[in-house]
């Protein structure tokens, strides 16, 4: 085979590609920096293939209009940024309740409100998990690099369709505007997960149906079933129920269809964490200064190591608890003022020290500055 | 009530009686609405509508937003969607264009369409995407005991109305093709008969199709106004209160006035929406959606 071609692009562009390799065949969104890219790119590459791109009234109808044609079976996507995301909670519930697979790209600016537009900033995290009302599932996966935004939002595909269920690929204006290398896979060589399908008749069929924690089959509009789909609480035929013992099972099952699968859901990377006796957490761009920050520290002979989840939330409880086990303390380097810093400490259950570095003037975290508190500690 | 619609009854009565439990699901019922609604009416209009197109079930799809009117899917045997408040129009959007061939009809109140939906809906009717909107306007809130809506006239008492209504109403019909909607017609559950059959034309029609249908809320609209009856209601908002198209056209202006124009009030052929994409797409190169 020849040899692979290396492409420039940037964080966006990559989304995108990776969206396409996921087999997305309908986009709706609304313009917003620094997500706009994935429009554009998509505007023109949708139709190509036969897929539809639709330029939508907000952000709330965007994240609607995916999950409609998502039950007219198209794998679907959005993409925004804070402000927009803002808008999507809305919709966010109603594809949770009613277990609607689509993917919702946020790229991170600075905050609340209009904020900084083109600063980044990577204080959505909080809102990707709590941001729409009422206990519900999360999946958030948060890549690092270009080439991670490709297959992260992949694997947000095959998790939508696995769990149906909606994914948050959440990265910062810096990746997504970011230009680096990344190898395009060829076709079949990274999974693709397909919806399944009912195979039933009609008359049986239940699209909510459960037994030992397995998540029903969803058919698409139109190709028979008939069924019928509400954001009100629902019993396994989809009907609104107002049966109490129902609604606190159904709140319970949509929740624990991830929480179950945490094991499966949660993917980190350690970074000489074996043997560390000081931890950092960090996630997205932060975890790239984290990391050259370890590097360093490993050359100056400080045990150092970097626990960098690619999966927020469900959070990596396990991961984080085990490192606390080992380190003296845990660095939490973060472009908010204090988000995943307060779950750090909570999954350490006291076992060591967390600390936060936090900055939310727009400006990454610089390698410099985690070295220097991991000095503190060695 | 029963004088009047016996009367008609006798003369619109179809020769062969028509069989509902294709299109109900019977399992379903009771339905939430109160008695005295006209919800029911519109829902057989739209039934019989339907069935008159020969097409089979699993071609519709019904899809709504939050309110009296859009609990309508949930007691129908089609692909059927309940969404959020004022976002049935979004849903629909997306469905229409990943399943071009779905017939998808939005049931919608004033509420839910034109005051938290009114940004979708005038962006629907602009783009002229293939959807039928059957907006119930009772002009109130019911699902939330009797609030002012957007079409509330002025003076009327709600719930948060008490001294009268001061906001002025949007008019659907001109609102909708003001934005662009190829079909605009307005009926009442009074007219049942006359309602079918624009209901009928509306999902025949290719591009986005409004319905202002005018319909009446005894529990809240009725009570708060000192209505006497539905019966009442009916007579006065939906019968005197409306003039059809044809006998408008041979009154003098004075006897228009505070009238609303009953049957089609605009038709017009422009680019369907779903139509316009698929030449988009074979600009773009690219193969037909599936």
């Amino acid at each position: 085979m020849a040899e692979k071609k290396k492409k420039f692009m940037q964080g966006n562009e990559a989304c995108s590609e990776g969206a396409l390799y996921a087999g997305c065949r309908f986009y709706a969104g609304y313009p917003i920096t620094p997500s706009t890219e994935v429009a554009e790119i998509l505007s023109v590459r949708l139709p190509k293939i036969g897929g539809v791109f639709m330029q939508m009234e907000d952000e709330i109808a965007s994240i609607c209009a995916i999950i409609g044609a998502s039950l007219g079976g198209a794998k679907s996507l959005t993409a925004t940024s804070g402000p927009g995301f803002s808008l999507m909670q809305e919709g966010l519930g109603f594809a949770c309740i009613a277990e609607i697979p689509c993917v919702i790209v946020n790229v991170m600016r600075s905050g609340p409100s209009t904020g900084f537009p083109t600063g980044p900033s990577q204080s959505d995290v909080m809102q990707a998990k709590w941001g729409t009302h009422g206990d519900h599932p999360s999946v958030v996966l948060t890549p690092a690099t270009v080439q991670e935004i490709f297959y992260e939002t992949v694997r947000a595909f095959n998790l939508a369709e696995t769990y149906r269920t909606p994914v948050i690929v959440l990265y910062d204006e810096i990746i997504g505007h970011m230009r680096e290398a990344i190898t395009l896979p060829e076709a079949g060589e990274v999974e693709v997960i397909e919806r399944k399908k009912p195979t039933c008749k009609p008359e049986e069929y239940k699209p909510y149906a459960q037994s030992n924690g397995s998540i029903a089959p969803l058919a698409a509009y139109g190709e028979g079933y008939k069924f019928h789909v509400t954001g009100l609480y629902h019993a396994e035929d989809g009907f609104p129920t107002n049966n109490t013992k129902l609604i606190g099972e159904a709140n319970e099952r949509i929740v624990n269809k991830i929480n179950k699968n945490v094991d499966k859901i949660c993917i980190n990377e350690e970074f000489y964490t074996d043997d560390a006796e000081i931890g950092v957490v960090a996630y997205g761009v932060s975890s790239k200064s984290a990391k050259f920050a370890v590097k360093e520290m490993r050359k100056k002979g400080v045990k150092a190591g970097l626990l960098r989840p690619k999966t927020i939330w469900p959070f990596p409880d396990k991961a984080v608890n085990k490192l606390a086990k080992q380190v003296k303390a845990i660095l939490v380097p973060e472009m908010n003022l204090g988000q995943v810093y307060y779950e750090v400490e909570r999954a350490s259950r006291g076992q060591c020290e967390v600390k936060g570095i936090f900055k939310v003037d727009t400006e990454a975290i610089h390698p410099n500055q985690i070295i220097e508190e991991i000095k503190k500690f060695a | 009530m029963e004088t009047v619609t016996a009367a008609k009854k006798k003369k619109k009565e179809k020769p062969v009686p028509f069989d509902y439990s294709n299109y109900i699901r019977k399992g379903k019922l009771p339905h939430i609405w109160c008695p005295g609604c006209g919800h029911g009416i519109v829902l057989k209009c739209m039934l019989r509508a339907i069935a008159e197109t020969g097409r089979p079930n699993d071609d519709f799809a019904l899809v709504s937003g939050i309110g009296c009117s859009s609990r309508t899917p949930g007691y129908v045997n089609f692909n059927t969607l309940h969404t959020l408040h004022g976002r049935a129009l979004a849903f629909a959007t997306g469905l229409k264009m990943a399943k071009p061939n779905l017939k998808v009809i939005v049931t919608t109140g004033d509420g839910d369409a034109l005051a938290i939906g009114g940004n979708h809906f005038i962006h629907t009717c602009r783009r002229n995407l293939d959807i039928v909107i059957m907006v119930y306007n009772n002009f109130i809130y019911g699902m939330t005991s009797g609030q002012f809506s957007p079409t509330t006239l002025p003076g009327m008492i709600a719930t948060t109305s008490r001294y009268g209504n001061i906001d002025p109403p949007f008019d659907v019909c001109k609102m909708a093709e003001a934005a662009g909607a190829t079909f605009v017609a307005r009926g009442t559950a009074y007219h049942y008969g006359e309602l079918e059959k624009i209901l009928h034309e509306a999902i025949m029609h290719k591009g986005t199709a409004v319905i202002d249908i005018i319909d009446s809320c005894p529990t809240y609209y009725g009570r708060f106004n000192k209505f006497k009856s539905p019966a009442d209601m009916m007579e006065k908002i939906e019968k005197e209160g409306t003039v059809s198209v044809k006998q408008a056209s041979g009154l003098p202006p004075e006897k228009l006035e505070g009238k609303l124009l009953r049957g089609v009030l605009c038709k017009k052929e422009r680019l369907e929406y779903t139509e316009g994409y698929a030449k988009l797409i074979e600009k773009a190169g690219g193969s037909k959606p599936k």
